[in-house]
Formats: C-alpha cells, structure tokens, sequence
C-alpha cells in the first residue's frame, strides 16, 4: 500500500503532523511505519494534549516510590511492603461493546500492577452511565456490571469499591474506568526499562490475533453514528489466561532473570517494544515470523497494531531462556524469543527476511507532537438564592425518600453483589461504605481504597470541582481511619480540540494539583481519557480520582454503621447551607445553575487529621463522610447499615432545616462517639479549631428531627434499596 | 491431619483453603493437577475459582486432569474429599456427587452471606456440631443445583443433602434461595458420605473481621472429627 498525506490522515494523524514524520524520517514510511507513528502519536499514548497540564501535579513525597511514567504509581506502606496502583479508562470500547469493554478494562489494570511485580490485591472502578430512561443505559449498564465481574471474579481479584452515577451528558458516551491495587516486596518491584545489549526479547501469553486493531486511535477519536462499525476494534478477553499469565510472571519474577517486563496494553507490541527500548536509551529488533499468531497470514502491520489481550513482552538476561520458557510451558502459555537489544536506538522489525521497518526510537517518543491547546476559562456563576415559598410547601420526609431513592445516591447492592468481593480472604471492609479496606496479608496493616468523581461540580466549576474530588477521596479514606497517602486519577473529558472541554481539563487538573499538594496526597499514576463526547457534545468533565490509605493496626478500622443505642451523633465541620447544586437542588428544587460548594482545603485537612487523632485515641464508634444529599442522607445511610435510629436536633443556626440537612458544604463528616466521651472529644476538636455540631442520639429504628417529623428507618431502607433492583428487573 | 488442596489451572481460592487449613491445625500440601499421585492425606480439597476459566462447562474439564484419577481412587476408598465451589463443580462431573449446577436463576453472579441449614449430622462434616444453622459466604455463577426426580428421591433417602438455603432461623423458603436450586439445596453428600460438594465457602469466614465466623466452626469440628 503506498501511503500519502490521505492514508495518514485515515489513520488519525494531522497532515503537519504527517509532514513531521516525514521530516523525521527523511522518506515516506511505509504503511507498517505509518501504522506505529500513528499509534504512538496518538492522544491515548501520547498525551500530546495533555502532557504540558500533568507536568504540574504533584507527584513527589517521602511515601512515593514511583511516580507517574511506569506501568503503575508505587507506594511505601513499611516493612519492606509496597502497594502498586492505577486507574485506566475503557470507555470507548464499553460503549461499543459492554461485556467486552469493561472487561478488558479490567484485565489491562490488572495486567498493569503485575507487570511490576506485585500480585492484585484489590480492585475498583468508577462507571457512569446516561439517564436511566436513556434506551441504551439499563444494557450498558448490565453488560458493563457484568463484563468487570466476568474478569475480575475469574482472575480471582476482589472488586472492594466503587462508583456508578447517572448523568444525561453519558448518553451517548459511558465511562468505565477500572483501578486496580498490589501488594509487591519493596525491594523486588519490576520496571520497564530495558537495559544491555543483545540480550533476549521474550514474547509470552496470549497468541496474536486480529482483535483490537486501532484500539488506541479508536479511543482517540469522537464517536458519531457509524460507531457500530468500529466493534472490530474492542479486543475480546480471556480471563483465564489472564490468571495464567499472573501466576507464570510472578513465578519468573520470583527468580533474578527479569531485566525490563512490560505489558502489550494499548496500541500492543508496538508500544510494549517502544516504551521499553525509549526508557533504557536502546534500540529492539524484532523478527516479526516468530510471534506467536492465532490467525494465518497477519502482515507485519497487523501484527504491530494488534490488541489482542493477556500478552507481556519481557527483556530476559542472557541464558536464562530455557528455565523461563519451562514455566510458561507449565502453564500452558506461549513463549518465543522474539528479538533482541540493540544499540542502534532504532525499531528494526524483520518479517520474512525483509526489514519492514526501520524508526529511531525518539522519533516515536521524544519528538512526538506537544500541543498547547487553546483553552477557555471558567467563571464562577453566581449564587442562587432559595425562596422561601420554593421550599415552604416540602415535606422533609417525601424529599429524603425522594433524595434516597435518587439513582446517583441509591444503594449499589445489586451491583456489587455480581462482583466477588471476598476472595482472598482479605476483605474487611465491603462494598457499600466510605472505602474498601483488604488486609495486607498475613499482617496487622491494612489497605484502604476508595474512588470517586463529582463531574456536577467539576461542571459548575472546574477547578474547584477538581479540588473537591481529591478532598473527597480523602475524607473516604480517613472515615474508615486510614492515613490517606497517595491518588490515582483518569481523567476523563471532552475533545481537548474544544476549547471550552480544553478549558475544564486545564482547570480541574489544576485543582487536583492545588488539593493534593495542600493535602500531601501526590498523583502517582494516571490516565487521560479525551474525545468523550458524540458529535460535538462533551460529558460533563469527569476526572475520577482513586485514593489509597493505610490503616496500621487493621482493627482499629472505623465503618459507618451506627453502632450502640443512646450514643452522640456530631457532625464536625461548619454547615453554611450551600445548596447550589446539590442534589437537592437539582432534583427537587429542579435548579441546575449556581456554583459548586467552595473547597477549604485548610478545613479539609485540618478537619480530617483531626478526625484521625479521635480514631487513634479509640474515641470513635462509627464515621461517614459527608457528601452527595448532605447530613440526613449521610446520617440514614448510617441508620441503615447498622440497622438503628436517630433524634435529630438542628442546632441553632440562622440557616432553616433545609438548608441546615440537605447541604453539600465540603470538609464535613458525621462521627458517633459514647455519651461519656463527649467531653474529651469537645476538648481535641476545640483544641484543633475543628468546628463540630451535636446532632442527636442514637435510637431505635425510627428518625425523628427536632422530636416530631418521624419514619422509620426500614422504610427509608426501602427507598434507599429497591431503586436500581427495581429498575435493572423492570 | 494431612490435608491436600489440589490446584488447577484458573483455580483462585487455593490459597485461601491453605491459610484456613493451616489456621486449624491442618498439615496441608497444595498439589498440582498434572500431578499424578496424592500426597498421604486425610482431607482433599477441591478448592474454588474457575478452573480452565469455566469454559465448556464449569468443572468439566478439571474433571479429567491427571490427579483427578488419585482423588476418586482415594474417594472411592472411603477418603474424605470435600468440593468448594468449582471443586463442587468439578466433583458433579466425575459423578462422585449426583446431580448438575446451572447457571444462577437470575442470570448473575451472586456475592454474599447466606444461611444454611445442616441437614445430616451422621457424617465426619458436622458431626458433633452444636450448631443448626450457619452462616456462610456464596460468591458464584452457577450455583443452581438440579437433579432429576429419581435422582432426588434417592438423596433425600439416602439423607444425601447436606445443607440447605434457609433463612436465620432455619427455615427453608424460597425467598432464601438464592440461586433457584432445587429444594434450596446447597451442598450434597456422595451415598457413603466420605465425599462432600457445596457452594458456600467457609474458608472465607474464618475470624471476626471477614464476612463471619461461622467458618472456623466447621474447620474446628472437622478436624476434630478427622482425628
């Protein structure tokens, strides 16, 4: 195939940036080499929109091990211990083809953590779906749900935490982003820089196929009405292999023969063989006849491009090939030495004796294209004042039911039961609260995970949007008393070539970077997923933001079940009543405009380290942030996972009891501690400047507030449950 | 006690069944299925996970692995062999255990505690135990437990079942099948009782911060009664 200006720009390249290879190259590439241009330079490997915004996150601190660039962001959690961890969006694909999508979200994760030589211990995930009465969402959904169970269930990995949301700016464009953590010996982490001469390139796992051709340029690219056709370009999953590969890897890995391992995720061999030879400044020559093919007759280009799953590419030391190969052998996983290091810092690849290929590695890497994208700033809009006579005719009951049974605030029970959330025998917290936490096994210590997203307020205003995903995270972790130490973030936006999307990117990750610093919570690891949007419709931005924590003595873990009847409930941070979007304000008061709560961050830390001294002097019975619906929905949701009630009183504020229960204000959290501690519970709180309410006392299953509205807790129960079971079985 | 936990390819509660057979006081060796000959054991355990990823049908093809000739000569010779989950799977298709399990009911993969019912005491399994009710964690796909009528009849003659879906007080209702097994059965028993198959997983409930305790009871009790 001779290729021009026309095949490049087929291939998703600008026609400068065409000219550029070309200029690089001093020649026309062949199709082989287009094909590896445009999968390197792509927005999914290159992060050519992006890479001049993350260069400002913080991504340093004593706790980090490594940063962003590799495989996985690590961690120090003592005793030798690390915790490798990421986030990865699959959205494209889940949109075009559900099961498969999710799915091979979930192996790529996965295969990202192992890859550096540490065993899944726990995974997660963040999916957003259109409106509920969108024709597409229930399937999406289900396929979706089952897809990640499908995976992560056979590989044997506990799914322990998670987001769903419902928003109509996901119509057309569903988001899955799948985030996996684990447990690796500090001193036996697996990188992917190559390094030495000559030394043997080793292809093992799956066989290639022509599954996922393009994956990464798909995902490069917005979505219009003959999406359909692009099915061809979801790569199929095999779970089972995917485990066989983990146990063949850290078996090798257990041994000293691995020099660089790198998985084939996006854009497959091609970037695998790249991004190894890039870090260690070398060049790899690949004999193209000796990778292993499920199919007959795939061409080189094919055979570069390809996304079949579950493969790794590995540079071995020299010699140790055959005791290699015998473990692959044992579990029934391909194994070819398919190349080898060279110092030419070239790309050479060979297929039936001819060179098809011939591109100086720092064409694909550091020359690759950098833009800085135009982009818009966002103002703050204005406050919404709520009138009186809008909310004088509500009754608080009906608006928590209703509030309760919202699709973005009810329980998720149907969901992550299809998820294996216990294998492992390491899940002491579920599903279902403010974090999941495993055990590192075989310790006291315990690992705490949350993600979490808040694409209404990143909409309403990016950076403090931003700010306020990062606090949030770091509230869930210290709510089940973990030490927050480090995030993960995909995010996920519009076309960075809009500059209104360009400028929501710009400003939220901003506001990651001002929270994290502030809260010495660095970005270790990350994603950017752009072009999320049909036609030219953006999502709202939605950066998902994955925490990670630890909880030394993991008995000392806190959960959000109210505990003992007669215990004090307060609520600790300032309630100013901020209504403007909330969920109260959007779905009751059907207001849509109007900035999101502010972000104190000196509240936020202040507030929650507070928090951790109360948990470390065993002061606290049960904790739970406060978020999405405010203080009543966090207070019932408390209710109801340990099956008791509460007498609420509102303290005497100026704001009404609107205002004062349905409130996103930020840097709060709803804490139960026993009557006879009140006293040195005030007294660290005062100490600390913490501003704190008391709230009420614990009863039996039924809420009253201020002694006369009153419902029982299995009622609200009821509202809070039946919603998403009702609708997935309608 | 000498315990084995046979690995196969794609099983994931292997190590799991280690940890809480070691906690017990179990001796235990983790044996590979291409493996020909059983180590001295006086417990096999077939464990959970999704041996050769469930493809063709679940257990099927773990059903003819090389070891699998050792544990249905040591089950054959009265050996006490116990199928969790797959390892249930898998001892349906040797026919060491009667019936079939299909997919879940509804269609979905199902994660969470139950309770079951211990029906038959006469056993090295609960014998002893002073307990009628347990609660135990299900997490599988195809749970649904079928058998034909005769098949059924016979069981129930032969006092065969061993545990049923019931709620907390026993009681053995629909409403508390979770997967639509026939007679809400959870786990069944081969003619002579040495060879046991169920879906729950007690090795998942083994101290206080896990799902329950309920696991180290039937751990304890058996190894009490293997002695």
């Amino acid at each position: 195939m001779i290729v021009n200006e026309q095949v490049a720009v087929d291939h998703g390249l600008k026609k400068d940036e065409y000219a550029k290879i070309c200029e690089l190259l001093k020649r026309t590439p062949n199709i082989t080499e287009l094909g590896i241009f445009s999968a390197m330079w792509n927005e999914h490997c290159s992060y050519k929109s992006s890479r001049l915004h993350l260069k400002k996150l913080p991504t340093k601190g004593k706790k980090v091990i490594q940063g962003p660039g590799e495989n996985a962001g690590v961690i120090d959690i003592e005793d030798n211990d690390a915790v490798v961890f990421k986030i990865e969006s699959h959205n494209h694909p889940s949109f075009i083809e559900p099961y498969q999508g999710a799915a091979t979200g979930v192996g790529g994760i996965m295969r990202d953590v192992f890859t550096m030589g540490a065993r899944p211990i726990a995974n997660l995930n963040s999916i957003h779906f259109g409106s509920p009465q969108h024709k597409k969402t229930k399937n999406l959904l289900r396929g979706v749900v089952h897809g990640i169970g499908g995976y992560g269930n056979c590989m044997g990995v506990p799914t322990i935490a998670g987001q769903t949301s419902f928003d109509s700016s996901y119509n057309g464009n569903i988001l899955v982003n799948a985030m996996t953590l684990g447990l690796v010996k500090k001193d036996k982490i697996f990188y992917s820089k190559a390094a030495g001469l000559d030394k043997p390139v080793i292809y093992v796992g799956s066989k290639t196929g022509r599954d996922g051709i393009h994956g990464a340029s798909m995902a490069s690219a917005s979505f219009d009405e003959k999406i359909e056709e692009k099915k061809p370009t979801v790569q199929v999953g095999d779970p089972f292999t995917e485990k066989l590969l983990l146990e063949a890897c850290l078996e090798l890995m257990a041994g000293d023969s691995i020099i660089a391992i790198q998985d084939m995720g996006a854009a497959g061999l091609t970037s695998s063989s790249i991004e190894m030879a890039s870090k260690g400044n070398l060049g790899i020559e690949i004999n193209l006849n000796k990778v292993p093919c499920r199919e007959t007759k795939m061409t080189p280009y094919e055979i570069m491009l390809s996304e079949s799953q579950e493969r790794m590419l590995i540079v071995l030391e020299n010699g140790k090939e055959e005791q290699a190969k015998k473990i692959f052998d044992k579990w029934n996983l391909d194994f070819a030495v398919i190349g080898k290091t060279t110092k030419s810092k070239k790309i050479e690849l060979y297929f039936d004796k001819e060179k098809v290929a011939d591109i100086p590695v720092n064409t694909l890497v550091e020359n690759s294209p950098m833009y800085d994208r135009k982009w818009k700033k966002a103002k703050l809009p204005k406050k919404n004042k709520i009138k009186k006579e809008d909310i004088k005719h509500l009754k608080i009951i009906d608006v928590l039911k209703k509030i309760l049974a919202n699709p973005n605030i009810c329980s998720k029970e149907w969901i992550w039961q299809q998820y294996d959330h216990t294998v492992m025998g390491d899940t002491i917290q579920k599903p279902g609260g403010d974090a999941g936490v495993v055990r590192v096994h075989g310790t006291d210590k315990a690992v705490a995970a949350s993600v979490d997203s808040s694409a209404v307020y990143c909409w309403a205003h990016p950076l403090t949007g931003g700010k306020q995903v990062v606090c949030e995270s770091f509230r869930n972790l210290i709510s089940v008393g973990a030490k927050p130490i480090a995030i993960t973030n995909c995010l996920n936006f519009g076309s960075p070539e809009n500059e209104e999307n360009m400028g929501e990117f710009v400003e939220c990750v901003q506001g990651i970077g001002e929270a994290s610093e502030y809260l010495k919570f660095p970005v270790v690891s990350g994603n950017v997923s752009f072009y999320n949007q049909t036609k030219d419709l953006g999502i709202k931005p939605t950066p998902a933001i994955g925490g990670v924590g630890l909880i030394k003595d993991y008995k000392n873990m806190i959960t959000m079940d109210f505990k003992e009847v007669d215990n004090l409930v307060l609520v600790i941070g300032k309630t100013e009543g901020h209504i403007d979007q909330s969920l109260f304000a959007r779905t009751i008061l059907d207001e849509k405009n109007g900035p999101p709560p502010e972000v104190n961050l000196f509240n936020e830390k202040n507030n929650g380290e507070t928090l951790l001294k109360l948990i470390d002097n065993k002061l606290i019975k049960s904790a739970h942030d406060v978020s999405l619906g405010g203080i009543i929905t966090a207070v019932v949701k408390m209710c109801i996972k340990g099956d008791k009630g509460i007498n609420i009183k509102k303290p005497k504020y100026l704001i009404n009891e609107i205002e004062y229960l349905f409130a996103e204000d930020q840097g709060r959290y709803i804490i139960e501690i026993n009557n006879k501690d009140l006293k040195k519970v005030a007294d660290i709180l005062n100490k600390n400047a913490v501003h704190f309410d008391e709230l009420g006392k614990i009863i039996e299953n039924e809420l009253y507030i201020n002694d006369k509205t009153k419902v029982t807790i299995d009622e609200l129960s009821t509202s809070n449950k039946s919603w998403l079971t009702n609708y997935m079985s309608k | 006690m000498k315990s084995s936990v046979i690995t196969f390819p794609g099983s994931n509660c292997d190590r799991d069944m280690d940890v809480a057979l070691k906690k017990f006081g179990f001796k235990n060796k983790m044996v590979w299925h291409a493996d020909s000959e059983l180590p001295k054991s006086d417990l096999v355990v077939l464990p959970g996970g999704f041996s050769y990823g469930d493809y063709l049908r679940c257990g099927s093809m773990a059903s003819k692995s090389k070891i699998m000739q050792s544990v249905i000569n040591f089950a054959n010779s009265g050996g006490i062999v116990m199928g969790i989950c797959n390892g249930f799977q898998i001892l349906v298709e040797t026919g060491l255990v009667p019936g079939v399990l299909l997919r879940n009911k509804y269609l979905e993969f199902i994660c969470k505690n139950v309770f079951v019912k211990i029906k038959d005491k006469k056993n090295k399994y609960f014998k002893n135990v002073d307990k009628e009710v347990f609660e135990f964690h299900i997490a599988h796909n195809e749970g649904n437990y079928f058998c034909t009528n005769d098949q059924l009849k016979e069981i129930e003659d032969n006092n065969q079942i061993a545990i049923n879906y019931c709620d907390e007080n026993g009681k053995i209702v629909d409403q508390f099948n979770p997967n639509g097994s026939i007679k809400n059965i959870a786990g069944v028993f081969n003619k002579e009782k040495n060879v046991l198959g169920m879906m729950p997983h007690p090795e998942r409930m083994i101290d206080t911060s896990l799902s329950g305790e309920d696991g180290s009871l039937f751990f304890k009790n058996l190894i009490n009664n293997l002695k």
